[in-house]
């Protein structure tokens, strides 16, 4: 194998303003949900369910739950890239990151709909 | 200052001799006019001709006399001696191969540097004089153009130890800035497109170790934001 300075994978900028724009989302989408919580009447499951039954709730955590999947998927392969050296173990890590990261996704999802 | 005694604690390593490095004691007596560190390292040669750094200017132009200092990036010709905690501890950058005592193999370094292009690129036949530019337009490359390449900064940068071959580095993102600044470059696009990479650029986290040790005082991590908003505004 040659030993050459290999460039031009484009997605450092996407990946990167991305992880920005999830930030964002997620530290508002905490805020307004702190504060919606006040407006809940009791926290029980009755309140609670009828919350996430919520359209502009389910939208908004959809929202989220992807924003953290995002956030969490450029922030963990930052790690592998940062420290782990064989290219076929690096690819390994991504690998088993991705598919955790969608599991959770789905997993997430069907908790809070099926409330 | 009169005369004065220093202590130092210097990284010692001969490939041909030792089998691994060490600190060696060693202590100097510093005249009158001694007043950088690089004064008291030529003392201290003088001493044991077997201490090995590199010098040349010893006024902070040539970035040959970076080291590590008690901990920290600098230029031995800019340090003042008495401004230091003794034993003052000498050790060579961090993260470069060490060649012998405080010299480091900097190939890593300079073929990060020649990545990005380090010269004007501009097609446009040459005019009779030179190639204009508006006071507002040279401005611009005030803090850029100063860098000395003394990789202070690249050393200081865990990214840089962690991923030397792929990260350009604070240094070689300053100075690849400094081009992409220059109105009279014409491979902007082309500078940009060598850069937008997750590695190449995208490995600075704004730790900013690279503004704490500058001697130049340079701001690289700056140069690295104005180069990701210009990404972002022929993105967007």
């Amino acid at each position: 194998m040659v030993k050459r300075i290999i460039v031009g994978a484009h997605y450092g900028l996407r990946d990167w303003l991305v992880q920005r724009v999830t930030a964002i989302y997620m530290a508002l989408f905490t805020l307004v949900f702190a504060i919606s919580l006040f407006w809940l009447g009791g926290f029980n499951y009755h309140n609670w369910a009828a919350f996430w039954a919520c359209p502009a709730t389910q939208f908004s955590g959809f929202l989220f739950v992807l924003s953290v999947i995002y956030h969490a998927w450029v922030g963990v392969r930052d790690i592998w890239m940062d420290y782990v050296k064989p290219d076929g173990l690096r690819l390994a890590l991504h690998l088993v990151t991705l598919f955790l990261l969608i599991g959770y996704a789905g997993w997430a999802v069907r908790i809070l709909w099926r409330l | 200052m009169s005369k004065r005694t220093v202590q130092f604690k210097i990284y010692r390593y001969d490939p041909d001799k030792d089998a691994a490095p060490y600190l060696q004691d060693i202590s100097v007596e510093l005249e009158a006019s001694d007043k950088k560190l690089l004064d008291a390292l030529v003392r201290l040669k003088a001493k044991d001709d077997s201490l090995s750094f590199r010098r040349s200017c010893r006024e902070g132009v040539c970035g040959s006399d970076a080291m590590n200092i008690n901990g920290k990036n600098g230029l031995a010709c800019l340090t003042d001696v008495d401004s230091l905690a003794q034993p003052v501890t000498l050790r060579p950058l961090p993260g470069l191969p060490v060649i012998r005592d405080l010299i480091v193999d900097m190939t890593q370094f300079f073929k990060q540097y020649h990545s990005i292009k380090p010269y004007l690129i501009n097609e446009d036949h040459p005019p009779e004089r030179e190639r204009l530019q508006s006071p507002e337009e040279r401005e611009e490359l005030n803090g850029l153009y100063e860098c000395i390449l003394c990789a202070c900064c690249s050393t200081a940068c865990p990214s840089f130890w962690w991923n030397p071959d792929k990260f350009v580095g604070p240094s070689g993102l300053l100075n690849a800035y400094r081009f992409i600044a220059d109105t009279r470059d014409q491979a902007t696009n082309e500078r940009l497109d060598n850069l937008e990479d997750p590695y190449r650029l995208f490995r600075c986290h704004t730790i900013m170790n690279c503004v704490d040790v500058c001697p130049k005082s340079l701001n690289p991590t700056k140069a690295i934001g104005k180069i990701k908003d210009l990404m972002i505004r022929r993105a967007v």
